[in-house]
């Protein structure tokens, strides 16, 4: 049905040509351009959406415009946005981490935990360990082929455990003792603006360049497409696989130790709970599919700014409670995914 | 119980193979003998072991004082996932559940919440209703999404969890409501022949489930979409319906366990009534022998399942094993229930 409307509309369009002389060519290309529009509206959503808000939020709400609020919105989100950028590679790849919340809270405790014995350690060794952890999921995932939402739900539940562990049930948590160095991560600034900010875009520009110019991001693609093509076409698959679950868990580490960094330890283990849930959502509604073998890095960012802009704005504006703001990011997650749906089934339905 | 141990464990026909491919055959997938047998039974195998160590090892596991205990923790985590074996056996998931209970428990609450303290003044039996009501719509919702909207359940179901977990503290406007309310005594303490009256009302729910898998047409319809949803679209079946109904009944019976949680606690709790509770239905159906890739239900595995996790937990409290440690076990327990699936899953 959908590709007679196309067919009309193609020829609608070219009039004149079309009622001389019905060109093949002509009418795909119409068709082509059709779903490059839909799909390419579709994945930049997240981006307009972002600036109607942000142009919006200046316009309405006073307090919002302000270099400051600003600056405090990009530093809140750096974290998540860091851990978002893993996603992103696992997602696209074809597979979920639910674990990140729990990765993330084992790098934050563990930071801390090491700094007595150096900058070094308490940067490295959280690292190692969360690299480890993703690794080791990504192995299951791969190697024994069990599926990814499972495994990384397991992870969520024994990793919380492993924090809880270490912390003696949380009754015991770690505080960096005096000043080390490791913390102008977390606390500096460069331009005005907070270092995590700024690493968490460098990780974004290298997410976007290792996704988009190396073989191993095609590979990442190409899994998350079809695996068994990939496989047939001789692409590493478990390597690839196993490998984006190292880049997640080395994420939540990263996010996890500047998180130490700015506060100075004392986090409870608690912290990082539903974390997966955000960047899950930031990178849905950045235009990645849950699918796989679609996604932007580029749109990931975006949804990261919007999720994190819309709860300002509805903390500086409406003066809402925390709870209508859990209801407004969880509605707004399902009307992203909803017309996403929506349009990449037109489009879909096309071909 | 009878009727679900002997739907279960009877041999289903068409699982041999000098038989000619049926439905049943295709849905069960073509694994083979020891490796099906462990994946499809292991649960009834580790509940045994488990009751056994504790029978021996667990100073005062065999008396009644136990045995009750567990029979009040159970009901909610059973029914919970009853519902979640269905949605799974579609080939989704529902990761609503824990927050459909929050909004159940909320609704309830303002229902029979006396109009001066600002609720409405209903009875307790037109307050439990539109508390199940409210689970049913949510469910619904849910169930639109997936089916219409064609959104991953997973998707779908997380903004549910966000959002409903929201709606719940909005409704009860974000704090514990004590709940002075007779009839939860009954729920609490009340017993037929024995056995609470909530252990009946999960153990009733059990039964209705696996007759309407096994028996109803809506059963087959529900295992066929999960085989193949495509199949099923051209087959003509009514795809979207059974779709939206599942998620609907996983609604529903979420709603009747967070009715049962805020009875327990007499109160609501929106900010914890239900957490997590998704993971462990999760695990209950996995660990009880479902395929997660959909065309399958067990009720009495999901049952034994969501039995063996609850006494595991219990069992790691009584020998003093930390919170902490209780979870690593429990995510052991996970994979090793998957690993034993895997068979199917490659095949």
């Amino acid at each position: 049905m959908t590709v007679d409307r196309d067919e009309v509309r193609a020829s609608a369009d070219g009039s004149g040509v079309a009622a001389v002389a019905p060109d093949r060519g002509g009418r795909a290309a119409d068709l082509l351009r059709t779903r490059n529009l839909t799909s390419v509206v579709s994945r930049n959503a997240a981006v307009v959406g972002l600036a109607v808000v942000v142009i919006v939020g200046i316009v309405v709400v006073p307090t919002f415009g302000s270099v400051d609020n600003f600056r405090n919105v990009a530093l809140a989100a750096s974290f998540i946005a860091i851990i978002a950028v893993g996603m992103t590679f696992v997602i696209i790849n074809g597979g979920i981490d639910l674990s990140v919340g729990s990765t993330y809270a084992l790098a934050v405790i563990l930071s801390a935990m090491m700094s007595p014995y150096g900058s070094i350690a308490a940067v490295l060794v959280p690292l190692l360990v969360t690299a480890a952890v993703g690794l080791l999921q990504g192995l299951i995932i791969a190697r024994l082929r069990l599926p990814a939402f499972i495994v990384t739900l397991a992870g969520l539940t024994g990793i919380r455990g492993l924090v809880f562990l270490i912390t003696h049930e949380g009754n015991d948590v770690p505080q960096i003792p005096g000043f080390k160095v490791f913390e102008i991560l977390g606390t500096g600034s460069f331009l005005g603006i907070g270092n995590p900010v700024w690493i968490a875009i460098v990780l974004f520009a290298i997410g976007w360049w290792v996704l988009n110019r190396t073989a191993f991001g095609q590979s990442v693609q190409a899994v998350g497409g079809n695996a068994q093509a990939a496989e047939l076409m001789g692409l590493p698959v478990r390597r690839t696989t196993a490998t984006v679950y190292v880049i997640s868990g080395l994420c939540a580490g990263i996010a996890g130790v500047l998180t130490t960094a700015l506060s100075g330890g004392g986090q409870e283990a608690r912290i990082g709970d539903a974390y997966e849930l955000q960047a899950i959502a930031a990178v849905v509604i950045g235009g990645t599919l849950l699918s796989g073998g679609v996604g932007s890095m580029v749109g990931t960012a975006a949804g990261i700014a919007l999720l994190f802009v819309i709860q300002n704005l509805i903390v500086q504006g409406a003066n809402l409670n925390s709870y209508v703001q859990q209801v407004v990011s969880g509605g707004f997650l399902l009307i992203v995914v909803i017309l996403q749906a929506t349009v990449s089934r037109r489009s879909g339905k096309a071909t | 119980m009878s009727a679900t141990t002997a739907a279960a464990v009877t041999p289903e026909p068409g699982h041999g193979p000098d038989q000619p491919p049926s439905a049943l055959k295709a849905r069960l997938g073509l694994t083979n003998g020891w490796g099906e047998w462990l994946r499809a039974r292991g649960v009834y195998l580790a509940l045994i072991v488990l009751v056994a160590y504790n029978a021996l090892f667990t100073f005062n596991f065999l008396t009644l004082a136990t045995i009750q205990l567990l029979f009040a923790q159970l009901p909610p985590v059973i029914i919970v996932s009853l519902g979640m074996a269905l949605v799974i056996g579609t080939g989704g998931v529902d990761l609503s559940v824990g927050a459909i209970m929050a909004i159940a428990s909320a609704v309830l609450a303002r229902f029979v919440l006396a109009p001066g303290d600002g609720g409405l003044g209903a009875s307790i039996g037109v307050a439990m209703l539109f508390a199940v009501v409210a689970g049913v719509l949510v469910g619904a919702f849910n169930g639109t999404v997936v089916a219409v909207a064609r959104v991953q359940p997973i998707v779908a179901t997380l903004g549910m969890l966000v959002a409903g977990r929201g709606i719940a503290l909005v409704i009860t406007g974000g704090a514990l409501i004590e709940l002075f309310v007779p009839f939860f005594r009954t729920v609490r303490l009340g017993k037929l022949l024995g056995v609470p009256y909530v252990m009946w009302v999960a153990a009733i729910l059990a039964v209705a489930a696996a007759i309407l898998v096994r028996r109803s047409a809506f059963g087959y319809r529900l295992l066929a979409i999960g085989g193949n949803r495509r199949a099923s679209v051209l087959a003509g079946l009514p795809v979207q319906r059974t779709l939206i109904t599942v998620y609907a009944i996983s609604g529903g019976l979420a709603a009747v366990a967070g009715v049962i949680a805020t009875a327990r606690l007499r109160a609501s709790d929106p900010s914890f009534t239900g957490l997590l509770i998704e993971l462990t239905a999760i695990t209950a159906v996995v660990v009880g022998g479902g395929a997660l890739a959909g065309g399958q239900v067990r009720i009495l595995g999901t049952v034994v399942g969501a039995v063996f996790i609850q006494l595991l937990e219990t069992t790691l409290v009584s020998h003093n094993v930390p919170d902490s440690g209780a979870r690593i076990v429990e995510a052991l327990i996970i994979i090793a229930a998957i690993y034993v699936q895997r068979s199917r899953s490659t095949s």
